[in-house]
């Protein structure tokens, strides 16, 4: 069993994000890292290789900088890596991002698709239905555990009445939410062979993907808008103050 | 312009958002087709200003939640120039999987919408905003609380259609909730704890003034790593829930770009800590310096005299 994991490198959920001219200034993004939701999906993945065995492959498409998240997932074990080379992502609209993962996955004769529920950057939740779509696979989001139960799979997913725990068989797709396992951290030894690893390397046109006609174009980024400065008030005796301007000021209680 | 919103609706009902997606589809300039899911909220769509027809979509694929089914059911009557969501996690993975049927693009969480179509939306959980083009047609959702509701004085014609789909995600086991508590992402009050909280059972405290106002309880990121007890569905921010309440009330959070980046777009905010220089007042409309063992008994107090 091969299972393919979605991977997006994306500023650190710690960095600040600063515009100029217009744009969001990716140059001066302190730290670029693996989408949190992502590092979820890699970490069940690792966990279903280990007790069910197979193949992980870890699958990104973006820009040269990608390459180094790629070496982070080989460092805590996947066999091999695929890195589908797109300068720009913000030029291509969802259907082109769908069609040239979901193609990458089928390059790797994946079945089995781990991702995160929505990319840290972009916060969209897209990228998972939609792959699972066109590859003809079920699709399970929100979630947060996956085991395998011979060809077929159990998730716990999320749902707004409680959780569940769902099954579906191959082709399949998981979405995943914060769930209670963290990304085991390299050891040595993995740095050191993930080091060798290389990863393959295609551009989208070897996918068979057109990248040329987006059909939304991204105008503008700008700052959030400032707030006007708050009111500041010291001791437990202002909070009958801030509870009446609450209610006559804000009108919100 | 051609519009077709699908309802927020469940075995409850129809959602409250599901004005707002009308409020957006008028934004836009459609008079819209409304879709419910399974029948569920017909009566109250109808009454919807604005709406010019509802479909109620039955099948059988609609008796468990699966996506990519209940998608497939919906798009057969999701024709059109723009198809609208809830930016829920429901109608997020709906409207992708509609938009990747359709072959057309999709653009999630939008705040703000114009013809042309001209559409803003947070990036990077609120860290930036992105304005952009998009070309018709397309599938948008949007985000709870950025648009006004439609009123309520509409008749639509309601007509049915019978569209079923196979359904490949079969539920096994259902865990009811721990708590009866109101979610984080549904609740137009929250207040929140954090690490100065010192420990997940003063969290109680939390719990008494929210039952006073009708409140959600949420968490930061830090609360939810420290502490077992408190789990991964309060946390608000950018690795847990992005919120818009009317009101947000910060207690012991100091207020990491990450958690400010799920709550900063709150209505109005309220920030208790006791060190003075908690970059959560920067983003508070009323910032309280006081301990939260000092502040929580004079804030139940004074709501409780409301």
């Amino acid at each position: 069993m091969t299972i393919a994991v979605l991977l997006k490198q994306v500023p650190d959920t710690t960095s600040k994000i600063s515009v100029s001219g217009g744009r969001v200034d990716e140059s001066a993004v302190s730290k670029w890292s693996m989408s949190p939701y992502d590092e979820y999906a890699l970490e069940s993945a690792l966990q279903l290789k280990e007790s069910g065995g197979g193949d992980v492959v870890a699958i990104t498409c973006g820009p040269a900088r990608a390459a180094k998240m790629l070496t982070d997932a080989a460092a805590v074990g996947a066999d091999s890596l695929l890195h589908v080379l797109v300068e720009d992502l913000n030029a291509l609209d969802s259907t082109q991002v769908q069609a040239i993962l979901a193609a990458a996955v089928s390059h790797c004769s994946a079945q089995v698709v781990f991702c995160g529920k929505q990319a840290a950057d972009t916060n969209a939740g897209s990228t998972g239905p939609g792959v699972a779509h066109l590859m003809g696979a079920s699709c399970v989001t929100m979630v947060s555990e996956v085991a395998s139960e011979g060809d077929s799979f159990t998730a716990m997913r999320a749902s707004s009445g409680g959780d569940q725990r769902v099954a579906v068989s191959a082709p399949c797709l998981f979405a995943f939410d914060k769930g209670t396992t963290e990304l085991r951290r390299p050891n040595v030894r993995g740095i050191m062979m993930a080091k060798k690893k290389v990863a393959e390397t295609l551009g989208a046109s070897d996918l068979g993907v057109d990248t040329s006609a987006s059909s939304v174009s991204v105008d503008s980024h700008s700052p959030p808008p400032e707030k006007p400065p708050g009111q500041r008030f010291e001791g437990v005796d202002s909070v009958a103050v801030v509870v009446s301007k609450l209610r006559d000021e804000a009108n919100v209680i | 312009m051609d519009v077709t919103v699908i309802a927020e609706s469940s075995e409850n009902g129809l959602h409250p958002v599901t004005a707002q997606l009308v409020g957006a589809a008028v934004a836009i300039g459609g008079a819209p087709t409304v879709l419910c899911a399974g029948g569920w909220g017909v009566e109250d769509a109808v009454s919807i200003s604005g709406v010019a027809k509802v479909i109620s979509v039955v099948g059988d694929c609609f008796g468990s939640f699966d996506g990519g089914a209940w998608a497939e059911a919906l798009s057969s009557a999701s024709g059109g120039d723009v198809i609208i969501a809830a930016a829920t996690p429901a109608g997020r993975e709906i409207a992708a999987t509609i938009a990747a049927i359709r072959g057309i693009p999709i653009v999630q969480d939008v705040t703000g919408l114009a013809p042309g179509i001209s559409v803003t939306r947070p990036i990077y959980s609120g860290k930036a905003i992105e304005s952009s083009t998009v070309g018709t047609p397309c599938a948008i959702t949007v985000r709870a609380n950025a648009f006004d509701a439609a009123g309520e004085d509409g008749s639509a014609e309601v007509s049915t259609v019978n569209q079923s789909a196979d359904v490949a995600v079969a539920v096994r086991e259902a865990i009811a909730k721990a708590s009866e508590r109101l979610d984080v992402a549904e609740a137009d009050i929250i207040i929140s704890g954090g690490r100065g909280m010192g420990d997940p059972a003063n969290f109680s405290h939390l719990e008494e003034i929210a039952d006073i106002i009708g409140a959600a309880v949420g968490a930061s990121r830090a609360a939810v790593d420290t502490w077992d007890e408190i789990p991964h569905g309060m946390q608000v921010g950018q690795t847990g829930k992005t919120v818009t309440p009317s009101l947000y009330i910060a207690v012991g959070i100091s207020g990491a770009i990450q958690h400010l980046a799920g709550m900063r777009t709150s209505k109005y905010i309220v920030a208790i800590n006791k060190d003075p220089d908690a970059p959560i007042f920067g983003v508070a409309d009323y910032g309280i310096v006081a301990t939260w063992e000092d502040a929580l008994p004079a804030l139940k107090a004074e709501l409780g005299k409301l």
